[in-house]
């Protein structure tokens, strides 16, 4: 059978049971509102001791960690197929989405497989996170010159 | 009430990122790209650190948060040195997120085994 993509689609459509959208929502509401509400807790636990940024830091490197060990027995990929966005768009969805890869890939070897493979998503993100910063900074710059 | 402002905004940043999922085609990579880019645009034109002082890490944890620290990084920057500080300030003050999350990785790919995956 020979298919065009539109009719490849209609047929997917088809196929795939919608999943109604105010559940998915609802998930995502709660698990992500919940790593913030961890993360909360934790940074409160810095700022006894550390300013404000450097607590911060601290949080997400406490937040990675426990991404990373959740994402080695595949826990994490678990609750995302659930939580959907709420386990994305956390800094753990970004931990996840760096540690996931690496683990995948290492069969093809660790330069082109763990060490490319690692930048998988988090290199877009990265690419055109500084160059947004790097456009605001050169506004800002010009700016600061009137 | 600290906590419950996480909770809320942090919920409801995810939740965006949901109707994205859900409505358009968008793939989760240029979600999280659209979401640190947004982050810095908020960032410049002002939004973003009244919302981290008021939500704490529900406006931080977020990729949007990511975001706003390279942005507020950059500014730091120039601030301090300039036009060189455009360069140098964004990846500077995500240093701490990315090189973790880089090693994170590596130590996970020597531990764990590739069928673990699953």
């Amino acid at each position: 059978m020979k298919l065009n993509p539109k009719q490849y689609e209609e047929m997917t459509k088809r196929a795939s049971p919608p999943s109604p959208v105010w559940k998915d929502c609802l998930w995502a509401f709660f698990v992500g509102g919940a790593i913030c509400c961890l993360g909360e807790g934790i940074r409160q636990i810095w700022l006894l001791w550390y300013d404000e940024e450097l607590a911060g830091t601290l949080t997400s490197l406490v937040l990675i960690l426990l991404s990373a060990l959740l994402t080695m027995p595949g826990w994490y990929q678990k609750l995302a197929a659930k939580a959907g966005a709420g386990t994305l768009v956390p800094i753990t969805g970004f931990a996840n989405s760096v540690v996931s890869p690496a683990i995948e890939f290492k069969a093809e070897g660790w330069i082109t497989g763990v060490g490319a493979k690692i930048f998988i998503i988090a290199g877009p993100v990265i690419t055109y996170g500084v160059l947004a910063s790097w456009v605001w900074g050169l506004l800002y710059w010009v700016m600061g010159k009137f | 009430m600290n906590y419950l402002w996480a909770f809320v905004v942090g919920g409801g940043i995810c939740v965006v990122g949901q109707l994205l999922l859900d409505y358009t085609k968008l793939t989760p990579a240029r979600i999280l790209t659209a979401f640190v880019v947004a982050g810095v645009v908020l960032s410049a034109v002002g939004l973003y650190a009244p919302l981290a002082e008021f939500a704490g890490s529900g406006a931080s944890v977020p990729l949007l948060g990511f975001g706003h620290l390279l942005a507020q990084g950059v500014q730091k920057a120039v601030d301090a040195i300039g036009l060189p500080g455009a360069f140098t300030g964004g990846l500077t003050a995500a240093a701490g997120g990315i090189a973790a999350s880089l090693i994170c990785g590596v130590l996970a790919a020597l531990l764990a085994k590739s069928k673990d995956q699953n």
